[in-house]
């Protein structure tokens, strides 16, 4: 079996054994989904690719990856994405990464990072930090006359306002007011910066995405074969089918933006940027598809608090949004492409 | 139905590839620029023999093709950068693109080894070109169904029919029909086979069919008592339907089904440049970013053909989604530049759109319909 397998077949059971529907809910009410948590901290998933000696599995970007899309398949209510994110920031200030749940966020106009000795003082607002509630520390990325560096903040500090994205997941204000917190800052390597960040984030998403559409595939597919109306499963219908198969062009073609943009960046590729690009604006527009088709196929159940449907369609609505929407990333895309011209674009796709 | 399982698996073409795909633009910079930029548009729908000897100087036709036969034993994907290289310039490889993607390919799995030497060196130097009699004016996508009869002569067959939309008939030497050689039975896909056939063959008559814009690449090919000698039998007899099957994954996912309009696209970024507003340039980047992603899952295939896999299922998606991209391009570009469509106008990227939007309808017909593409992956999904 591939390691690959062995990720998947891992967490696919974790998540089968601890997050039961009630689990679930309690999450969405605010409850932390602990035992499921647990469990992947044993398993060494929570920080997939970063070195052993800085307190990670050390794997590799691609078993990231599939940590990931497993994440999204299952629809799992916990900051995976983000402590893998706040991970791999961290690690690559060469600072060891704390146990539990973790978040990233830069410092900028709402929230302001001032240097001060040794050490970073963190003033303001950060909008919307995953699971801000329940972090065990938030990681800050803070540039300063050039200088980018990041700090870790043992949570909690500040004050709390809870909010969620569509799918119930924590993404809470976190308020820091007095210049409370301070924290000692290390410098990042060049490249890795707000910018960096943000394409990160969106990478993470993509990913997310990508397993989230397997489900709502694999969801629409039995039902479409259960279902009968007519005296037949709605599946025999020729218009149902041409609809799954588009769920699935679209399911594919986000999955497959998603794994080539992981392979640039785990090759530190020269056009790994344009493929981060690629990954978030392709997967968030077949997210929205997906979705819907997935919806259209299930007919009314699908829309009910019963079904098991919403808990990806509702994160793939959120995932969508976050490190920036399909317009955000297409038009930093199309910027490259004007900048390359009508020769240039070629050799800027293909090399 | 059970589901099967599909995947496109990340594929980095390997640098070393880089240095090939350099010879090819250098090679088209020379070849293309004498000829008018206005057809680039029209690539692998543009028939040009002198371009194919050309290209076939090169050593790039046949170019995965055992060297007995004059090919070159290079990699799918070597040649995977050829032709990419070939659609994106915009060069006009009608002459030789069935022969080297089909054709070829066809007679070194099924064809005996007189069929192998007699035709595979010819079509590596260009001089031979092959076209495909599959379609009927019964039988469409419902290519089972097909009449045209070779009966069972001696020293060969006696093939009567009619075979329709055959591109490029009236330019080829040679024709690979598909026809019924026995009586249709229940069982629908049998008793087909696969025919070379040489197109001066008295009895076999190419009239065109012109297209709605004035157009001749179709034709009608009407076979009267045609003979067709015993050793002009493609693979085993009865077994056409299976063979013909076979090429599909090559005929599917070729970057042919999702560059046919990027010309449009390429000069579109040219006459906006960087002076181009926020919407334009962001509907430029969605675009592009379909137009990566679509290429990925093209390469991907590709990989797999290469290992001797049979991705059949990913071809058709492959060739479902860049249809849709093929024919949303146009129509994105006419939305965000003004232009004049004159399918004659002097500028380039005015008479590339209006050739785009003019022709886009056939991109989801021809190759498997749009509605046929579905359905196998729609069965692939478990469903039927």
């Amino acid at each position: 079996m591939s390691d690959t397998q062995i990720i998947t077949d891992t967490l696919a059971r974790i998540f089968d054994e601890t997050l039961d529907r009630k689990a679930r809910l309690a999450a969405e009410s605010g409850t932390f989904a602990r035992a499921a948590w647990q469990s992947l901290a044993e398993t060494g998933m929570l920080h997939p690719a970063v070195p052993d000696a800085l307190g990670g599995a050390g794997g590799t970007l691609a078993d990231e990856y599939e940590v990931l899309v497993a994440t999204g398949r299952a629809g799992a209510p916990l900051p995976i994405a983000d402590t893998i994110l706040a991970g791999w920031l961290l690690s690559t200030a060469g600072r060891e990464v704390p146990a539990g749940p973790l978040a990233a966020v830069a410092a900028g106009a709402g929230l302001r990072a001032v240097r001060r000795g040794d050490t970073l003082v963190l003033e303001g607002r950060a909008r919307r930090v995953p699971w801000g509630r329940d972090l065990a520390g938030l990681v800050v990325l803070a540039e300063d006359a050039g200088r980018t560096q990041v700090a870790l903040v043992p949570m909690p500090a500040g004050r709390v306002e809870n909010g969620a994205n569509l799918a119930g997941e924590p993404r809470d204000t976190l308020v820091f007011e007095g210049a409370a917190v301070s924290a000692v800052p290390a410098d990042l390597p060049p490249g890795v910066d707000a910018g960096a960040l943000r394409r990160r984030g969106a990478l993470g998403r993509a990913a997310l995405m990508a397993g989230a559409m397997e489900t709502a595939v694999d969801l629409a597919v039995r039902y479409a074969n259960d279902r009968v109306q007519f005296g037949k499963p709605i599946g025999k219908q020729q218009s149902v089918q041409h609809a799954l198969a588009i769920l699935a062009v679209e399911a594919a073609a986000g999955a497959m933006a998603a794994a080539r943009a992981y392979r640039a960046v785990a090759d530190a590729a020269a056009d790994a940027d344009l493929h981060c690009a690629v990954a978030k604006s392709r997967a968030g527009e077949a997210a929205g598809r997906a979705a819907g088709i997935a919806h259209q196929v299930h007919g009314a159940i699908g829309f009910t608090r019963e079904h098991t449907l919403h808990f990806v369609t509702r994160r793939l609505w959120s995932w969508r949004e976050e490190y920036g929407n399909e317009s955000a990333w297409t038009l930093e895309i199309g910027r490259l492409a004007c900048a390359a011209g009508g020769p240039g674009l070629w050799p800027m796709l293909a090399g | 139905m059970t589901r099967q399982t599909f995947k496109f698996e990340p594929c980095v073409l390997p640098q070393s590839l880089g240095e090939l795909r350099r010879q090819v633009r250098e090679f088209l910079a020379t070849e293309l620029a004498s000829r008018d930029p206005r057809t680039r548009v029209r690539s692998w729908e543009h028939f040009d023999a002198d371009f194919s000897r050309a290209f076939a100087a090169r050593g790039w036709i046949g170019m995965t093709w055992p060297k007995r036969y004059g090919g070159g034993e290079r990699s799918a994907l070597e040649r995977y950068v050829v032709i990419e290289e070939l659609l994106a310039g915009g060069a006009p490889v009608a002459a030789h693109w069935i022969a080297d993607r089909q054709s070829g390919p066809l007679l070194l799995r099924f064809g005996t080894e007189a069929q192998r030497e007699r035709y595979l060196p010819r079509i590596v130097r260009g001089e031979c070109f092959f076209c495909i009699g599959m379609s009927e004016p019964d039988a469409g996508s419902d290519l089972a169904n097909l009449r045209t009869r070779a009966v069972k002569v001696d020293g060969g067959w006696r093939v009567n029919g009619t075979k329709v939309w055959t591109s490029f008939a009236h330019v080829c030497h040679m024709m690979i029909l598909l026809c019924r050689t026995r009586e249709k039975s229940d069982e629908r896909h049998a008793g087909m086979s696969q025919l070379l056939v040489d197109l001066k063959t008295p009895g076999v008559t190419v009239r065109p069919i012109i297209n709605m814009m004035g157009g001749h690449n179709f034709n009608e090919v009407t076979f009267t008592d045609a003979f067709i000698p015993d050793d002009c039998l493609v693979g085993e007899e009865g077994n056409g339907w299976h063979q013909v099957t076979s090429e599909l994954a090559f005929e599917r996912s070729g970057p042919e089904r999702l560059l046919s309009t990027y010309v449009v696209l390429s000069e579109m970024v040219g006459r906006l440049g960087p002076a181009a507003t926020d919407a334009q340039a962001a509907a430029i980047g969605r675009l592009v970013a379909h137009l990566s992603t679509l290429r990925q899952m093209s390469v991907a295939v590709a990989q797999k053909l290469d290992a001797g896999l049979m991705p059949n299922l990913e071809a058709s998606i492959v060739k479902e989604l860049g249809n849709v991209f093929e024919q949303v391009l146009p129509e994105v570009a006419r939305e965000i530049v003004e232009v004049d469509l004159d399918i004659d106008s002097p500028d380039v990227f005015d008479a590339s759109l209006a050739y785009g939007v003019t022709h886009a309808p056939s991109f989801s017909l021809r190759g498997g319909t749009r509605e046929i593409l579905r359905g196998i992956i729609a069965r692939g999904l478990g469903l039927r």
